[in-house]
């Protein structure tokens, strides 16, 4: 099988930025896939499905992350992802959530 | 993208790969005497050598394990995962109940955390590989992001750290549990170091083997300083970080009087603590001599002298001491710095033990007596000491509540055993409480075990509520307690742990001798048996006043039971009558302080001072 890999740049929009809930909901969403998932930012690249390296991720409201997934199931681990990074890990009240801020590479 | 691949691996492999910062009992030349100001919370003199331990009380040695023991030591390692995740889980599920999902958030990316592959992978590694005992490969890993967060040095983050910290100390508590390897273990004489103690830890300290403690943090009034004064070890708090002198087996001295630690003391230096050693130990034989004289007053006024404890081992203190009872048994130690609460068998077992040792002397059980911060529940309170605390608390968590009152009655048969109930303030509390008791009775009976049906039930009176409304209380209850701490914060309104107001904070206050004066007369006046405990009975200075007030009754920390019965012989009770008139007549606690203090230097000249 072919691995792609694919990448997406996601803003933190909760206020409370990625603490421990929200990167809780993100490990157990990129298990569900496949494809590796990594998510880097300013040069730290660390392993999406573990707790314990997303816990050395420093990621504020206005992070931006890049999240990059390599594997047979790539494109529906970034869509997936992305998308529950921009409804805020569903912590914010609807009016907040901003309509789509992936930027796509 | 491809360079940075690998960029997280290499941040790892990068760190320095020096062990983690675990200490070592080893000799090291001796440098320059050296001295560490800390606060002074337990006072007396210990010199020995210094025993330097890891922050949670266990030794992490860095212990390699047999080839053939690997397979196994996985086992025990997956085992104490399995372990940890369950007691999460059973944290979530509570939380969940009772305070809702969101609550119980943080406790499933604990258990996420738990469950990490990665985790489980690295500390495998460490055991499989490097042949790492469990708990040193566990150290190893977690210590290690420890450390990367750190290294952020972002506040925001710190949180985090102790996050990882906190599963790091419950795996090891479940790996080292199993293999006792605490404090408790120790084998020879030694004054330990740690960056800090929790209640529990310094509870289980063996007398014979620790001489004193030094701590890096806490505080005057923390638990662990209450501990080290109940248990009569010299012990200093707040110290600082150690500066690297401090390493095991150097000599040292700790002064807890003054709260110095001497590292390296040269020979006049030790000589001159080894004299105030001695001078301590013959003023503690000439006071115990006396202490099993009974507490009479110069016109034949007998008064109980009992002590509160906070633990077991105590009892055997209060005896020495010459205490006629238990006035206070505070359970709360059964809780608070547990893996898990306490099961029915270990209070009784607790109970059992301190009921044995008073032989027939008066118990008083005081059942939990717990803020709800304590029990963990996540749910932080505005007011917690307006909140759900104490009485109202175990009336909420019925099952609870049930398991102490049941280890109660099973060791009610053990001895002189009485159940108090903590800050009742209203009538309807304090039957909720005897019914649940009386149902409890009826659940033995049914399963056959022994128990005593007329165990006397009390009350403490610690709200001003209680005080006011105490007739209609005193049909229903054996005998009451009078709880100044708390009863002086409720009066007053005052918090005295705030530094901003703390000085309001006085026993003396013109209110609050005239709630004991009203309390002590309603339970007089319906021939209840009425006691007082909290701080203001162990002081000398209110001695006085106190059995003017018609007190015949008083509870007292074990160090101050001989002391306060001296104080007694040395009274009457027809003078203390006219000093608590007096002290009711005057105006404000300075008044008060001034009248108490010149009474006790012309009845006790020796206690001019206090």
């Amino acid at each position: 099988m072919a691995e792609v890999s694919r990448s997406v740049v996601v803003t933190i929009q909760n206020p409370q930025g990625l603490h421990l809930r929200p990167m809780d909901l993100f490990v157990k969403l990129a298990s569900q896939f496949k494809s590796k998932v990594e998510v880097l930012r300013a040069g730290e690249r660390v392993d999406g499905k573990s707790m314990l390296a997303m816990m050395t991720l420093a990621a504020v409201q206005g992070t931006q992350l890049r999240l990059e997934a390599t594997g047979p199931d790539a494109e529906a681990a970034l869509d997936a992802l992305a998308a529950l990074v921009a409804r805020g890990f569903g912590e914010m009240n609807e009016d907040q959530v901003a309509p789509s801020n992936a930027t796509r590479t | 993208m491809g360079g940075c691949r690998a960029a997280y691996a290499v941040a790892v492999d990068r760190a320095p790969e020096t062990e983690p910062a675990i200490p070592t009992a080893r000799r090291r030349p001796r440098g320059p005497m050296q001295k560490l100001q800390g606060i002074a919370v337990s006072s007396g003199i210990a010199i020995g050598e210094a025993l330097v331990i890891s922050n949670e009380g266990y030794y992490i040695a860095r212990r390699l394990i047999p080839r053939d023991s690997v397979e196994g030591e996985l086992q025990q390692f997956r085992r104490a995962l399995e372990q940890v995740a369950a007691k999460i889980e059973g944290n979530r599920q509570q939380v969940d109940r009772e305070l809702g999902e969101q609550y119980a958030a943080i406790f499933t990316a604990h258990l996420q955390l738990l469950r990490d592959p990665r985790l489980r992978d690295e500390v495998e590694a460490f055991i499989r590989e490097r042949h790492y005992s469990p708990e040193y490969a566990v150290s190893t890993t977690l210590r290690r992001y420890v450390k990367l967060i750190q290294q952020m040095d972002n506040p925001y983050l710190a949180e985090r750290a102790n996050d990882l910290v906190d599963l790091e100390k419950a795996l090891l508590s479940s790996l080292l549990g199993a293999r006792h390897q605490g404090l408790a273990d120790l084998a020879a004489p030694v004054i330990v170091f740690a960056h800090n103690l929790t209640p529990s830890e310094t509870a289980s300290l063996h007398r014979q083997f620790v001489l004193g403690f030094v701590t890096e943090v806490g505080g005057a009034g923390g638990h662990t300083a209450i501990v080290a004064k109940a248990l009569e070890i010299p012990a200093i708090v707040g110290a600082g970080q150690f500066p690297g002198e401090v390493t095991g087996g150097g000599q040292v001295v700790i002064d807890g009087d003054e709260g110095l630690v001497i590292l390296a003391p040269d020979e006049p230096t030790l000589e001159q603590y080894r004299r105030r050693a001695d001078a301590r130990r013959s003023r503690t034989q000439r006071l115990s001599a006396s202490c099993d004289l009974p507490a009479q007053t110069t016109d034949g006024e007998r008064i109980s002298i009992q002590a509160n404890i906070e633990f077991p081992e105590e009892a055997a203190i209060c005896l020495e001491r010459g205490a006629e009872g238990i006035g206070l048994y505070r359970t709360e130690f059964l809780y608070l710095g547990a893996r898990q609460e306490p099961t029915e068998d270990e209070h009784f077992a607790a109970y059992t033990n301190v009921a044995r040792t008073m032989g027939g002397r008066p118990v008083t059980i005081r059942t939990f007596d717990l803020g709800a911060d304590k029990l963990g529940t996540g749910f932080e309170e505005k007011n917690p000491f307006l909140g759900l605390r104490s009485i109202r608390l175990s009336l909420r968590r019925l099952p609870l509540f049930r398991t102490q009152l049941r280890a109660i009655l099973r060791a009610s048969v053990e001895g002189n055993v009485r159940v108090m109930f903590p800050l009742v303030s209203t009538l309807s509390e304090l039957r909720q409480a005897r019914r649940l008791l009386a149902d409890t009775m009826e659940d033995l009976q049914e399963e056959g075990l022994p128990f005593n049906r007329n165990l006397p039930v009390g009350m403490m009176v610690e709200t001003p509520a209680a005080v006011v409304t105490l007739a209609s209380f005193l049909p229903e209850v054996d005998f009451i307690s009078i709880g100044t701490n708390d009863l002086i914060q409720y009066t007053l309104a005052v918090d005295r742990t705030n530094p901003e107001v703390g000085d309001l904070y006085s026993a003396s206050e013109p209110a609050v001798l005239k709630l004991i004066e009203q309390s002590v007369a309603a339970a007089s006046a319906r021939d209840v048996p009425v006691s007082l405990c909290g701080q203001m009975s162990g002081s000398p200075l209110y001695v006085m006043l106190l059995i003017g007030l018609g007190l015949r009754s008083l509870s007292v920390p074990p160090s101050a039971v001989p002391e306060i019965k001296t104080v007694c012989r040395g009274v009457s009770a027809r003078h203390c009558a006219d000093v608590a008139r007096r002290a009711l007549s005057l105006e404000g606690a300075r008044e008060v302080d001034a009248f108490l203090r010149e009474e006790l230097r012309k009845a006790s000249p020796e206690h001019a001072n206090c």
